[in-house]
């Protein structure tokens, strides 16, 4: 079985995150980046369905980014994924999420024989959670998204989604698109014996034209929304302290209402 | 030359991350009950920490610069608590060190995969009552009855020794007297629960609250002969010759509690203000901490010079004695100065450095074991002047 782990470098969110003054684009280069820790989570499924099928199932790590990104590879392979895929290309800077679903689309075509695809639920940086549903269309996959369970038989893939009014269960063919949540799995840390295992797995750098996308479908000036504006944050108002003397409750109940919380 | 590889670096990380998630969340609630997480050893397992020294055929994934990389692991889980610092230190030095080194085939086998994939711990009981920096002076004894030694005599401190997923305790013993009419002293491994082997109460400590410590009694207590670990009447001398790891290792626990102090100490600088401004401005608070920075600094390179040169004895490139100079100098430099970081530490957190609600007390009270276990300062003193040869 050969599965697909898309993965995203994204800026660390314990440091400070800023946007590029000159496009209002997320400031990749200035600052530490890592692999999406909800990334994590498809990473460690993906090991947990080749340790429980044995040795002929592969786990192929896909990513597109700057040159950084390689780092989101090289931790998944420590997890102990067993090949990488680096999309990098200068006219993917500023690429929206269709753009993306497009370039990895033609990496999973161009990787070949995908029997399964996962994806986290989200990227920690974006948060649109919209790439893996349109990757699955692109690809002309099922699409079985925010699995909190996998479970795979033969040519089947199920999935257990926990809802705010109800849990389903979603069953869907193979080859499929699957986004899996944080509550699916604990991800390892990297072992010793990963870490140096790592280095000696093959990990292939593909540019645009490599895969057949053509420059103008992708980047900031093919992006079909614009961030036109970004204001900082207010600094957070100091907080109310109620002291409770008999009408605390009313008081309590009278900041919610005023804020129209309630 | 000044600088670890990259994969010296990845591996730094994904220690730190394990020691920032699973340690630092809980270690102040540990801390307070004297608890041993047993739970968070085959974690450590997992991640191939206790197997770094250890070849492939008992588990782990010994390769060459080994060590180095087992430093690496007590300096991050160090930095962020010295007691689980201590058990990985200790599970491989005192534990897993004797056996692999001195060990036959079969007690290799019955013993290490368990301990490599943290299953299990093992302990060293060295120092008694009255024999500690003078471990030669041990009185407990053990005489060979039949086809079992039956062992009668007592240890003091002994790490891990009792806790609930500890196999064995390797004890050091009076077998018998040499020729030249001092003692005969071997090593044994008493297996857990092999009665007449007790373990006492835990300790109340100043500090290491999470580490297992415990006095050990042995009464009548009988193990099969196979047990003997290396040969008859080199106990001492085997014990000896693991002792430089576990120096080195010690200073790589100190080196994380100084870069603990010195990070947290600079922090605070910044942010706690005091008559207006942060009271980094004030040279009085600056200077100490560019003081603790330099010696954070000057501990690191001499632990891991050490660790360095130790990883080049294994490769036959090194001699012994340049290993034990180089243990004995980083032992004494890093603890020390870890033990004055927490003291600087303390002075710049002001009130709160002396309130359990700050991790400072914690490193504080953790901070002087480490000038006294794996040799006393001293005794580390003692061994770099017999190295420049001073009359001893
Ligand atoms: C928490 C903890 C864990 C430990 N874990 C273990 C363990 O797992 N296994 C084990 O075997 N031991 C263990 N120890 C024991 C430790 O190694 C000894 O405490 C240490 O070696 C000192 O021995 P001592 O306590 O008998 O002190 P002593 O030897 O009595 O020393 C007292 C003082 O006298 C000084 N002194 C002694 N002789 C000389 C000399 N010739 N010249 C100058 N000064 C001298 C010492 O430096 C020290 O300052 C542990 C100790 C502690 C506290």
């Amino acid at each position: 079985m050969n599965i697909v782990v898309c993965v995203k470098h994204v800026p660390d969110a314990q440091s400070d995150r800023t946007f590029d003054a000159a496009d209002n684009t997320t400031e990749r280069e200035a600052v530490d980046g890592l692999l999406s820790e909800l990334d994590e989570y498809a990473v460690e499924e993906a090991l947990k369905i080749k340790e429980a099928a044995g040795d002929d199932t592969t786990v192929t790590i896909l990513t597109m980014g700057p040159a950084k990104a390689a780092d989101a590879v090289k931790k998944s392979l420590q997890m102990g994924a067993d090949a990488g895929v680096h999309v990098s290309d200068d006219a993917l800077a500023g690429s929206d999420s269709i753009a993306t679903s497009l370039v990895l689309a033609k990496a999973v075509e161009k990787i070949g024989g995908v029997d399964l695809v996962l994806t986290g639920m989200a990227s920690t940086d974006g948060t649109m959670s919209v790439v893996p549903a349109m990757l699955a269309e692109r690809l002309g996959l099922p699409q079985v998204t925010f699995a909190s369970e996998l479970t795979l038989d033969g040519s089947t893939v199920t999935i257990r989604r926990d809802g705010d009014v109800a849990t389903e269960v979603v069953r869907a063919s193979l080859p499929a698109v699957v986004s899996v949540t944080d509550q699916i799995n604990e991800p390892r840390y990297p072992s010793f014996k990963g870490i140096m295992a790592a280095k000696k797995k093959p990990v292939q750098t593909f540019s645009l034209a490599d895969l057949g996308v053509d420059a103008s479908e992708v980047g900031l000036d093919a992006a079909w929304t614009k961030v036109t504006q970004i204001t900082q944050r207010p600094p957070r108002q100091q907080g109310l302290v109620v002291t409770d003397d008999g009408n605390g409750g009313a008081v309590l109940a009278q900041f919610l209402t005023m804020q129209k919380f309630v | 030359m000044f600088e670890l590889s990259s994969d010296h670096e990845d591996f730094r990380q994904a220690v730190r991350d394990f020691a920032e998630q699973e340690v630092a969340p809980h270690v102040a609630q540990w801390d307070r009950d004297s608890y041993f997480p047993s739970e968070l050893v085959p974690k450590m397992g997992e991640m191939g920490l206790f197997g770094i020294v250890v070849p492939e055929e008992y588990g782990g994934t010994r390769e060459e610069g080994a060590f180095t990389y087992l430093c690496l692991a007590i300096e991050e889980l160090g930095r962020v608590d010295q007691s689980i610092g201590i058990t990985l230190s200790a599970g491989v030095g005192l534990g897993i060190n004797p056996i692999l080194t001195f060990g036959d085939h079969a007690q290799k086998e019955r013993f290490l995969p368990d301990l490599v994939a943290g299953r299990a711990l093992a302990g060293f009981g060295l120092t008694e009552p009255e024999a500690g920096s003078d471990a030669g002076a041990t009185k407990t004894r053990a005489r060979l009855e039949g086809d079992q030694w039956v062992v009668d005599g007592a240890k003091a401190f002994i790490t891990n020794s009792g806790t609930d997923i500890t196999s064995v305790v390797t004890v050091t013993a009076r077998t018998g007297q040499r020729e030249d009419g001092r003692p005969e002293i071997s090593a044994i491994m008493i297996p857990a629960g092999t009665p007449g082997f007790t373990v006492e109460p835990p300790y109340r400590k100043l500090g290491w609250h999470i580490s297992d410590t415990h006095g050990l009694t042995f009464e009548n207590c009988r193990v099969p002969e196979e047990n003997l670990l290396g040969a008859r009447g080199h106990g001492f001398r085997q014990f000896l010759a693991t002792l430089d790891d576990g120096r080195i290792a010690i200073a790589a626990l100190a080196v994380g509690m100084a870069q603990a102090m010195l990070e947290q100490s600079t922090e605070y600088a910044k942010t706690r203000i005091a008559f207006g401004r942060p009271i980094g401005v004030n040279q009085g608070v600056s200077f100490p901490i560019a003081d603790l920075a330099v010696s954070v600094e000057a501990a690191r390179l001499l632990t891991y010079k050490a660790a360095w040169l130790k990883d080049e004895l294994e490769a036959g490139r090194r001699t012994s004695a340049e290993v034990k100079n180089a243990a004995a100098m980083a032992k004494l430099y890093a603890t020390e100065a870890a033990v004055s970081a927490t003291r600087t530490a303390a002075q710049v957190f002001g009130g709160n450095g002396f309130m359990e609600e700050y991790p400072i007390a914690r490193f504080y009270r953790d901070a002087k074991i480490l000038e006294v276990g794996e040799g006393t300062s001293e005794v580390q003193r003692m061994l770099i002047g017999r190295g420049l040869g001073l009359p001893s």
